[in-house]
């Protein structure tokens, strides 16, 4: 079994979508709680924004980086040919 | 396309079924409610909502029985996406995020957001790194990837012990829940408990392994969400009109921060009366620290003293004209409860000073992140003269306080997040979607269904705590709530409350609340008829036994199938091999269910433990190996044994438990101990390859086959 070019360039594109996703990952989880006490300094709907981001905005951006995953990944296996049959 | 069709029509029959089965139950909810209403009594309706869903569960089983090799270990490789989905919710969620969680974020605040995040968070490395790749390779068990990867049967068994290891671990702390609900909602001793629920447990699994426990998990997550929702909507409702607590709860928590900063501020009528209590607990923690220096100065000699002076008080209080009942009955409990050498001296004073210590401070604000000693405030407060070098010093000690704290809390969520994408349990589920594509979009409804509990507690967690602070601090004790009396009469720990400075108000000081109450008492705090806590009982009991379930099987599978099976006999007919597998899941549980019964450790500690095991044991050697093709075997053995070896040596040392106490490393808690597990085995794994040749070109073949969900030309390493 050869890997063709562009099963190479498949692969290339999926490293960097999940490289892309893992940094917003990173900046959510670490950077933002390590400003945690400065970002405590604004207010978004009533709360203090670093409690907000640990509390409720981290989890929504956790569920939307699947979401968008699933979704790219998908439709890259259709655009590549690599897609399972109908098994 | 037959196959594709027949998938389709599963998912629609599965969706009418348990729509029917959710109707069901609302209905049977319903009609205890009216039952209630005529008078039936809450132990009855306890004993209904126990003996009615562990039958449910049962039900199940029996109907998902098989004796197919690949229904047993992975449901038949047809569970799809939505469902998996929601097992995997029921399977993640344990008693600790059910009953325990809210309870932690009430405690601790911000401090306690580790958890929310970490246990959401580590869905988002599960999705990038390991599912569809994990679906790909398309066998039964984690160990399995280890073995076929690196080859040969030194990098499986290490896999399966550190599956053994963590799972076990976790077990323990699932079943400990399972006897808690089941002794407090029945009455049954505790011991009791814990074998009644894990007769509910084998029943799930035993006859039909993953197939039955993936059906029933779903049944379980549809309980467990309703009976976290109902209460926690209704409070909301409540306090704020609003019935979508997760927003409404901003408006909540800046009235529960006024009230922090009315409590902390002596100059208030409430703070006043918040000092006076504070002061007792600062005198009760200064004189028991005198004593514990004392112990340690005078030995075994002090004690006898003290219990001398102990019996004496007690005498003289009964030889009074008229005898005071109640001051006479402490003192006899004194006299009982007096530490019988040194050691339990030390360790009930201890607990003692501690306690008192806790509450003797002022109130933490709930939003504030990493909260420093309070030197500062401290020093301005009792010496207004103070140098601005004073200041700075007192400042300097608040600031090291609140960076170790934040230091702490995002080591936690690494390990926590780390973890929740090496447990087994949990990768297993994704070995039972249909395809790829389909795994993809099941870590994403898995989270969703996580999330929905999660999104959640933090709003429950700050209208609890408006409950307390406003309503029930300031109360007169001639008319506390009643669910106050009920509970402090089941258990002391969980909630207690005493006139402490004697003027009828309750003080914020004076109540003691253990963090299991929150989420149990949420029903009876918002006003809510008995049926909604069985409801809440019932969810609790779901969501360990749901998490117990998958635990078991995890760790029967891994001996029975990657030890007995590829190791021992591998010409084993299929028979022998369910077998095998039904009687060590049965002697797992047995024994796991013995040790729980001798109550170990401190469940927080235990889970924590498990996902800093895991974290260290497999992330490195699994995600390298489909992302790195040059890393081999030597490199994997390096890795997971230096990853687990170090983990297990740091909590060895430093958690008290062990009685090692030696000094931290960079001041991280032992709890957190993956955080020098993780980079020794990435390491371990790097540096263990670079020095051994590259593997074959049949592994190499293999890292590409995972990649790609079609390869044309390739072949099959799917087991059937």
């Amino acid at each position: 079994m050869q890997l063709t070019e562009k099963h190479k360039e498949y692969w290339h594109r999926n490293l960097k979508i999940t490289a892309l996703l893992l940094a917003i990952w990173f900046i959510v989880t670490f950077v933002f709680s390590f400003y945690a006490r400065e970002l405590n300094e604004f207010t978004f709907i009533g709360f203090p924004l670093g409690f907000y981001f640990g509390a409720q905005g981290a989890l929504i951006i956790y569920v939307a980086i699947i979401w968008f995953y699933a979704r790219y990944m998908n439709n890259l296996d259709q655009e590549y040919g690599v897609h399972e049959g109908e098994e | 396309m037959a196959q594709a069709q027949s998938q389709s029509a599963f998912f629609s029959q599965l969706k009418k079924y348990y729509t029917f089965y959710t109707g069901g139950f609302i209905a049977f909810v319903i009609v205890l409610a009216i039952l209630e209403q005529m008078g039936m009594p809450n132990k009855i309706l306890g004993y209904i909502f126990l003996f009615a869903t562990i039958g449910l569960y049962a039900g199940i089983g029996i109907m998902s029985r098989t004796a197919d090799v690949s229904e047993y270990y992975v449901a038949g490789r047809r569970v799809p996406a939505f469902f998996n989905g929601m097992a995997t919710g029921a399977d993640w969620m344990s008693a600790a995020s059910f009953i325990g969680m809210a309870g932690t974020l009430y405690a601790s605040g911000y401090d306690g957001l580790a958890f929310v995040m970490g246990w959401t968070g580590g869905y988002c490395l599960v999705a990038l790194f390991l599912a569809p790749y994990l679906r790909k390779f398309g066998q039964f068990t984690i160990p399995d990837f280890l073995g076929a990867r690196y080859g040969g049967n030194i990098p499986r068994t290490i896999g399966v012990f550190a599956a053994v290891v963590c799972s076990f671990t976790y077990v323990i702390a699932q079943i400990y829940g399972v006897g808690l609900i089941t002794s407090r909602f029945t009455g049954l001793e505790f011991q009791v408990g814990v074998f009644v629920g894990l007769a509910g447990i084998m029943v799930c699994s035993f006859l039909g392994g993953m197939r039955a426990v993936t059906w029933t998990q779903v049944a379980q997550y549809i309980i467990l969400i309703f009976a976290y929702m109902i209460p926690v909507v209704w409070l909301s409702v409540v306090h704020t009109g609003n019935p979508i607590p997760q927003i409404a709860y901003g408006q909540v928590l800046q009235k529960v921060t006024a009230k922090e900063k009315e409590l902390n501020d002596p100059s208030t009528l409430l703070g006043k009366a918040e000092a006076e209590v504070r002061a007792i607990h600062k005198k009760k923690q200064d004189d028991t620290e005198a004593k514990l220096k004392s112990l340690e100065a005078g030995g075994a000699a002090y004690l006898a003293e003290e219990k001398t002076k102990v019996e004496a008080k007690l005498t003289e209080l009964k030889a009074a004209p008229t005898p005071d009942a109640k001051a006479v009955e402490a003192a006899e409990k004194a006299v009982k409860d007096f530490p019988a050498d040194p050691a339990a001296a030390k360790a009930a004073w201890k607990k003692t000073a501690d306690g008192a210590k806790a509450k003797a401070g002022p109130v933490k604000a709930h939003a504030e992140p990493f909260a420093g000693k309070g030197a500062e405030k401290k020093l301005l407060r009792t010496n207004p003269a103070a140098t601005p070098e004073e200041i700075a010093k007192a400042k300097a000690e608040d600031d090291a306080e609140s960076n170790k704290k934040r230091k702490n809390f995002l080591a936690l969520v690494l390990c926590l997040m780390v973890g929740t994408a090496a447990l087994p349990h949990i990768l297993m589920r994704y070995y039972t979607t249909p395809s790829v594509k389909e795994a993809r979009q099941s870590v994403f409804w898995s989270l969703f269904f996580i999330f929905l509990l999660y999104f959640t507690a933090p709003a429950l967690a700050v209208l609890a705590k408006f409950d307390i602070y406003y309503l029930l601090v300031g109360s007169n004790f001639s008319d506390l709530p009643a669910w106050v009396n009920a509970w402090a009469a089941v258990d002391k720990t969980l909630m207690s409350i005493t006139d402490l400075n004697k003027d009828g108000i309750v003080q914020l000081a004076e109540i003691t609340i253990g963090t299991d109450l929150i989420v149990l008492a949420t029903p009876e705090i918002a006003g809510l008829p008995y049926v909604i806590s069985g409801l809440v009982a019932a969810g609790g009991l779901a969501a360990a036994l749901s998490t117990a379930d998958g635990l078991l099987l995890t760790i029967a599978n891994a001996l029975s199938h990657d030890v007995y099976y590829k190791m021992i006999d591998p010409h084993a007919p299929t028979t022998r091999r369910l077998a095998v597998s039904k009687g060590l899941l049965l002697v797992v549980a047995i024994t796991a269910a013995w040790v729980t019964s001798l109550k170990p450790g401190d469940i927080l500690f235990l889970v924590g433990a498990a996902f800093s095991l895991a974290a260290s044991g497999f992330f490195p050697a699994l995600v390298l190996g489909v992302f790195w093709k040059r890393a081999n075997k030597l490199g994997a053995i390096i890795g997971m044994l230096g990853g687990l070896g170090v983990c297990m040596y740091y909590m060895y040392m430093t958690y008290p438990f062990f009685g090692v106490n030696a000094p931290k490393w960079w001041d991280i808690d032992p709890i957190s101990a993956g955080i020098f597990g993780i980079p020794i085995g990435i390491i371990g794994v790097i540096v263990g390859s670079l020095i051994s040749p590259a593997p074959s070109k049949e592994v190499q073949e293999l890292v590409d086959h995972v990649r790609y969900p079609n390869l044309e030309g390739d072949t099959s390493t799917a087991a059937a």
